[in-house]
């Protein structure tokens, strides 16, 4: 055959699948690697009484963080939402709307610390919240809204087309057809992306610095949306950089606890978009 | 053709509904109308000057090749270009008279009274119950009993009560095909419309489903006017009284089903219809 | 164009084609058989006798192909106003066949006898009514209305003949009884000659169909109003 010079396909096939599963690898491997060191470096100190309540126990730095980020999750949500909603039922292709969307990318790239220092600026000083619950909340919504909006319009457009022509012609206005058909079969995208944001948002740093988070405190549980919190992300920041007895296994533990929530959240979302979905087939 | 007076033949004495007209008008009651119709999406214009009279309670078919205009026209009878971006029309679409596209109406009320059935079955993903009622629902009929006799009545008329009346909690995904399709139809007649437009109903299903929805075509012309768009001219054969030919864009012919088949006045029509366009 | 649609009009062509066959075949049963008569060439007739085997084949022939036609191509318009047409003037023109076997058997009987009058009337009444066939022949050839008028009008003429030639063929065999067997006979080939040129309108009626698509009943003589011209009854 006079094929000698080029290589047979099956050879190129088997190379091809090879380089993806290494860059695959490369991706994958990290992340268990990194969690699987945290958890060997820090086996030590996990203990029960970790979770007590005293400035180096984490039940307050990790009710505060649930705390946060339900109340981000809270403002958000609606808000995200509505504007996915207007920009895939309701706008018109235009200027208006290209405008709309520029500033939604954007907004996703904009580093976690600017945020901060508009947070601190806008809520903390200019409407008077002071360092709080709400300011760090507030804040943060701000960060994962690009994120909300871009998931739910995404569960939005998976929506068939055809559902929304079937109710409008059985004399649905465009409301009652989001309402009815559009929202229900969001729903379990939504919900997904949802879940996503806020598991970003319990991992950040900088924005919450400025905001809400602080390292010792009086006590140890907000009492209102006006008080200071204690959370997790911060409570490593100062653990790693300037508590003097803390031993590094803690600091290790810590990270873990931090991590293991953040994945947890994720997996949770992964395992109710997958059960929301079979409940539901077109 | 023209007409030659010195040909004998030329003389017909039948009493047939206006012969010798190109576009014609059916006699009896005309339920909708278009009168110089115009439609536009943005520039590219989708149907030129069209006239034409839709009689009541029969079939009227709308057939032509691809791309010629039928849905779109079939679409402007119930305002559903509406849903789509840059379109636009001038002139005149009637119902009873009365100008669909004017100032103040209410296009809730006339998609009710002008209902719709599309191509590909689209049962919404709920029970088959959840789908007849949503149209009652909608425009605000609470009471259980009344959706239930809702329900059943409107399955019975697209003759597919038998088959599923032990289901209807279920899911409406999980039918046939067939199946699906008139559930969407009985799904248009528990709003109880005048008006039936039919999307090339068909076009998705077996023959053996093809026909039974032509069966239940044929049953539901005695209560309401039905206007089918087919790409099937066989189809239009078979089950219309009055024949519609589009082609870009313009109504080339219209008239009694049997003069469009057997005898049809256009030559544009006459090669359509033997297959001679390719 | 498709090229299915392209092969379906081959297919009709061929089936117009097949009809022409048959007709000038049987046009030719025609003229033979009268001049088998007129010739007394028995030989002449006895051709003419075995040739209907073949126009009865031909005519099962075209029939079935105009029933494939139908089942497997779905024509419309023009297309099945052909097939129709065919398969109409087949059943004419097989008829025509057969009665050309009737003349054809009438010279055998008649021959070796010699005529009680020469065979002016009849046999001028078999060449127009050969003209007519051969004409409305010509009219399916071309889809041509002026030839269909032209054939109606002929008939007329033919019916008139038939009936002058009743009266005159009444007068001589009350004149001479024993002229009476040949008499009947000759009578039966004009009668049988009329009915021929019947079966030629019927033909020319078709092709007036097949063309214009309205079905006329044209000639005079085929309306149910139409009195003979010395026709006394009332009705």
């Amino acid at each position: 055959m006079g094929m000698r010079h080029r290589i047979s396909p099956r050879v190129l096939e088997k190379v091809a699948f090879g380089g993806l599963w290494v860059a695959a690898g490369v991706v994958v491997v990290p992340v268990f690697g990194v969690i699987a060191y945290m958890l060997v470096k820090g086996f030590g100190a996990l203990r029960l009484d970790m979770f007590a309540v005293s400035t180096e126990g984490l039940l307050p730095a990790i009710v505060g963080s649930s705390a946060l980020v339900l109340l981000t999750g809270l403002i958000a949500a609606p808000l995200g939402v509505a504007a996915a909603v207007y920009l895939t039922e309701y706008a018109h292709e235009g200027r208006l709307v290209r405008l709309i969307r520029l500033a939604i990318v954007n907004l996703a790239g904009v580093p976690s610390v600017v945020y901060g220092l508009f947070g601190l600026a806008l809520f903390v000083m200019l409407l008077g919240f002071g360092r709080c619950l709400l300011a760090g909340a507030c804040t943060l919504a701000l960060l994962v809204l690009p994120l909300v909006i871009s998931t739910s319009e995404e569960a939005l457009r998976q929506v068939p087309h055809h559902l929304r022509q079937a109710s409008w012609a059985l004399g649905a206005t465009r409301w009652q057809t989001i309402r009815r058909i559009v929202l229900p079969n969001a729903f379990p995208g939504i919900i997904t992306g949802l879940i996503l944001s806020i598991g970003r948002a319990a991992g950040e740093t900088a924005p919450i610095l400025f905001t809400a988070a602080f390292y010792s405190l009086t006590h140890p549980f907000p009492r209102s949306v006006f008080d200071e919190i204690l959370v997790l992300p911060y409570q490593l920041f100062v653990m790693a950089t300037e508590a003097p007895d803390v031993t590094l296994e803690e600091k290790w533990a810590t990270a873990f606890v931090l991590v293991a929530l953040v994945v947890g959240l994720n997996i949770a979302a992964i395992v109710l978009r997958a059960r929301l979905r079979k409940a539901r087939r077109w | 053709m023209s007409e030659d007076a010195t040909r004998p033949w030329a003389q017909d004495e039948r009493d047939e509904a206006p012969k010798g007209e190109v576009i014609a008008r059916p006699p009896g009651e005309i339920r909708m109308e278009a009168r110089e119709l115009d439609m536009y999406y943005g520039d590219f214009q989708a149907l030129q000057k069209v006239d034409i009279a839709i009689p009541g309670q029969q079939i009227t078919a709308l057939i032509g090749p691809s791309g010629c205009g039928k849905s779109s026209f079939l679409r402007s009878l119930n305002r559903m270009n509406d849903t789509i971006e840059g379109t636009r029309i001038e002139g005149l679409v009637q119902l009873d008279g009365e100008d669909i596209y004017a100032k103040g109406v209410d296009v809730v009320e006339l998609r009710k009274r002008v209902g719709m059935v599309f191509q590909t079955p689209n049962p919404f993903p709920m029970s088959i119950y959840d789908n007849i009622a949503y149209g009652p629902r909608l425009h605000g009929v609470t009471d259980r009993e009344r959706l239930d006799e809702t329900v059943e009545r409107s399955l019975r008329q697209a003759a597919l009560w038998d088959e599923v009346k032990d289901k209807l909690r279920q899911s409406a995904v999980g039918i046939s095909g067939g199946q699906q399709q008139r559930l969407c139809i009985a799904r248009v007649l528990a709003v109880e419309p005048e008006v039936l437009l039919m999307d090339e109903p068909c076009s998705s299903l077996d023959p053996t489903a093809t026909f039974r929805i032509e069966e239940l075509m044929l049953e539901l012309m005695d209560e309401y006017t039905i206007v089918i768009v087919t790409h099937n001219m066989y189809q239009a054969s078979r089950v219309s009284q009055y024949t519609g030919f589009f082609m870009l864009g313009e109504l080339l012919e219209y008239g009694p089903t049997t003069r469009i088949f057997e005898n049809p006045l256009d030559s544009r029509t006459d090669d359509y219809v033997r297959g001679r366009f390719g | 164009m498709l090229r299915s649609r392209q092969a379906f009009d081959g297919q009709l062509m061929q089936l117009h084609q097949r009809l022409l066959q048959m007709g000038s075949f049987v046009e030719a049963m025609l003229e033979k058989s009268m001049r088998a008569l007129s010739e007394q060439d028995v030989n002449l007739a006895r051709e003419v006798i075995s040739a209907d085997d073949v126009a009865d084949a031909m005519d099962l022939d075209i029939e079935r192909h105009c029933m494939e036609l139908l089942a497997l191509q779905q024509p419309m318009s023009k297309d099945l106003r052909l097939i129709g047409t065919v398969m109409k003037v087949i059943a004419d023109v097989e008829r025509i066949g057969d009665y050309s076997v009737d003349i054809a058997r009438t010279a055998i009987k008649l021959a070796g006898r010699e005529y009680f009058k020469p065979l002016v009337d009849i046999s001028r009444m078999g060449e127009i009514v050969g003209v007519m066939l051969r004409r409305a022949l010509q009219a399916l050839v071309g889809n041509d209305l002026e030839i269909v008028a032209e054939v109606i009008e002929r008939d007329d003429e033919v019916d008139k003949m038939w009936y002058s030639l009743l009266d005159e063929i009444e007068v001589i065999i009350q004149e001479r009884p024993e002229t009476v067997p040949q008499a009947v006979s000759l009578l039966l080939v004009a009668r049988y000659l009329e009915r021929v040129a019947d079966h030629t309108v019927n033909i020319a009626e078709r092709v007036a169909y097949m063309v214009t698509g309205h079905f006329e009943t044209l000639a005079p003589s085929h309306r149910s109003d139409y009195r003979l011209p010395d026709d006394n009854t009332t009705d």
